[in-house]
């Protein structure tokens, strides 16, 4: 299977998407912002279909779509936290901008560039190049550095934040922070899994981690091992497999994860965890 | 549009001519006053119970079960009411596992949703599908309605809307203050139950007009400005049906006349009202402290 070179570049750019997916979808899901995650997915989608309907390249699109509006939900703060309805009406909106650049781009190409939607909408990641792979991996290594540095404040501010603030965390501008790199992992991780899987990749892992344990840290390990498990599996499934598309497979094998740590949330096994 | 151009001009009933001249079109405006009644009728319950994500993952599931139904060469229209009719289910199920509370329940719910939508990927793919399919399924054929789709469609939207009414009254109860409700003696689970099914019910029948991805677009937008304008359900709930129903047929008709789809025009102008009431709401808010500020003074005083 390594034989083949976009083989090795799958697992390289794979293994680093999924860990920064796995870490920040962790937070994610312990801050109750899994549906913002959901509608960021579908702005990475509008993003790249509206950078190719305007010729530009579509990882600029997805990038400055998702970091603009993540910041826009991180800033709308924790009133909108509660507020799934002001998430959900911008992003009915931003699903109907997708639809018009969708139908620009299919318009202004011949038949052999309509992949390339199919692509934004469900990842091309045994497609990539080699530099591709490293973007890639820059991408999340920065994303998990910057992740690390806010981690112990973030943690406090996402499981407590009247305590986070009595004690001077500022809490907005983390969630700002937040948002921030979610938005340049969602984007990244578009390539990947494709716009419309990448909220698998950051709730089911994270979901999953939140049944197991309660402990944190342990959590957040646990969530990013799910990812990168997943990643791993599922591209050798696809491989193994002709007709399994690579994204149908990781979201696949994360989804089984989370709903054995379903099926196995009851009291023997979070004995033997120790929580 | 393809056929010998259409203009607008402003002769308003000449308008309206040109667009009923074509059967499609007439079918389209039909099928759009269906499902914008019975969208922003259950819309409204949607927005009022929170469910919004939920509402989003059954839009979603609907384009894994067309692309099932067509892959087994079977009606596209038992695909999209099997997979919405289960995916219903599934978060009623999901629902009650709730240990890790509303954190637990939405991660499980985006799984499903990420999950389904895996699946679709991989019919698609196994089907050998054509983007244009794809973009169908996704974004609707608003324009390729036929006449027993509008009665199918007509069934559904007054049974569901029959039944919602049946529910209504223990439904609103239960939604706006589940404990009381439930010391009351109403059966809050079995509601919110049996409201998932109406929702997978309306969005099923929704989804093959719309597109499993615009259906959304509908439900929550113009409730959710129905629901800034008043805070009564009765006039809320009439408000948001006029309002879902005005802004399909004017996207309809600004669609049959400009070369963009009809899903764009729909969530613009519904975003669009949105974003104007939510403005003249704080605008009028901020008016209303500035008057009352100095009576607060002198009532100081």
């Amino acid at each position: 299977m390594f034989a083949h070179e976009f083989m090795r570049h799958a697992y390289l750019a794979g293994t680093f998407i999924a860990l920064s997916c796995g870490a920040i979808g962790y937070f994610v899901v312990l801050r109750a912002q899994v549906f913002a995650g959901d509608a960021l997915s579908h702005v990475a989608f509008a993003g790249a279909l509206g950078a190719a309907a305007l010729g530009i390249d579509i990882r600029l699109g997805l990038f400055a779509a998702t970091l603009v509006v993540g910041a826009g939900i991180g800033g709308l703060g924790e009133r909108a936290r509660a507020d799934d309805v002001v998430i959900g009406t911008v992003f009915a909106w931003i699903l109907g901008l997708g639809a018009l650049f969708l139908s620009i781009f299919v318009s202004g190409s011949s038949g052999e560039d309509g992949t390339a939607a199919v692509r934004v909408l469900f990842g091309s990641i045994l497609g990539l190049s080699a530099g591709d792979a490293w973007v890639a991996v820059l991408v999340a290594v920065a994303a998990l550095l910057a992740l690390a540095a806010i981690a112990r404040p973030l943690l406090l501010a996402s499981l407590d934040p009247e305590v986070a603030r009595g004690l001077g965390v500022p809490v907005r501008a983390l969630g700002i922070a937040f948002f921030v790199i979610l938005g340049a992992v969602a984007a990244e991780a578009t390539q990947a899994v494709g716009a419309l899987l990448l909220l698998g990749l950051l709730a089911a892992p994270g979901g999953a981690a939140r049944l197991l344990t309660d402990r944190p840290w342990v959590g957040l390990g646990l969530a990013a091992a799910i990812a990168v498990g997943s990643m791993w599996l599922g591209l050798f499934l696809a491989y193994e497999i002709d007709s399994l598309p690579a994204g149908t497979a990781v979201i696949g094998v994360a989804t089984a994860v989370f709903l054995l740590a379903a099926l196995g949330d009851r009291a023997p096994l979070r004995a033997r965890l120790g929580t | 549009m393809g056929v010998s151009s259409p203009h607008l001009g402003w002769d308003l009933l000449a308008d309206w001519e040109q667009l009923t001249t074509y059967p499609f079109m007439v079918q389209a405006l039909e099928a759009g006053a269906i499902v914008a009644v019975m969208a922003g009728a259950i819309g409204w319950f949607m927005v009022l119970r929170q469910q919004t994500f939920a509402g989003h993952t059954l839009a979603v599931i609907s384009f894994p079960g067309a692309a099932a139904a067509t892959l087994a060469a079977i009606p596209v229209a038992f695909g999209y009411f099997g997979a919405c009719v289960l995916g219903a289910l599934a978060l009623a199920a999901l629902g009650r596992e709730g240990r890790s509370g509303r954190s637990g329940e939405s991660a499980a719910i985006g799984t499903l949703q990420a999950f389904a939508l895996g699946l679709g990927f991989l019919f698609v793919g196994l089907y050998g599908g054509q983007l244009a399919g794809l973009e169908a399924l996704l974004f609707g054929t608003f324009l390729g309605i036929t006449e027993s789709q509008v009665t199918t469609l007509l069934c559904i939207a007054i049974a569901v809307l029959l039944l919602l009414a049946i529910l209504g009254r223990p439904l609103l109860f239960a939604s706006v203050d589940g404990s009381v409700a439930r010391a009351g003696g109403v059966p809050t689970r079995l509601l919110g139950v049996a409201f998932l099914l109406l929702l997978g019910l309306a969005v099923a029948a929704t989804a093959q007009i719309t597109g499993a991805l615009l259906v959304f677009a509908l439900l929550v937008t113009p409730a959710a400005t129905a629901q800034l304008i008043t805070a009564r359900p009765g006039r809320g709930l009439a408000l948001s049906v006029v309002l879902a129903f005005g802004v399909t047929w004017l996207g309809l008709g600004i669609a049959y006349f400009s070369p963009y789809p009809v899903g764009f025009w729909v969530t613009s102008l519904s975003f669009g009202l949105y974003v104007l009431v939510r403005g003249v709401r704080s605008l009028s808010h901020i008016r209303q402290q500035g008057t009352n500020a100095p009576h607060a003074a002198e009532a100081a005083a």
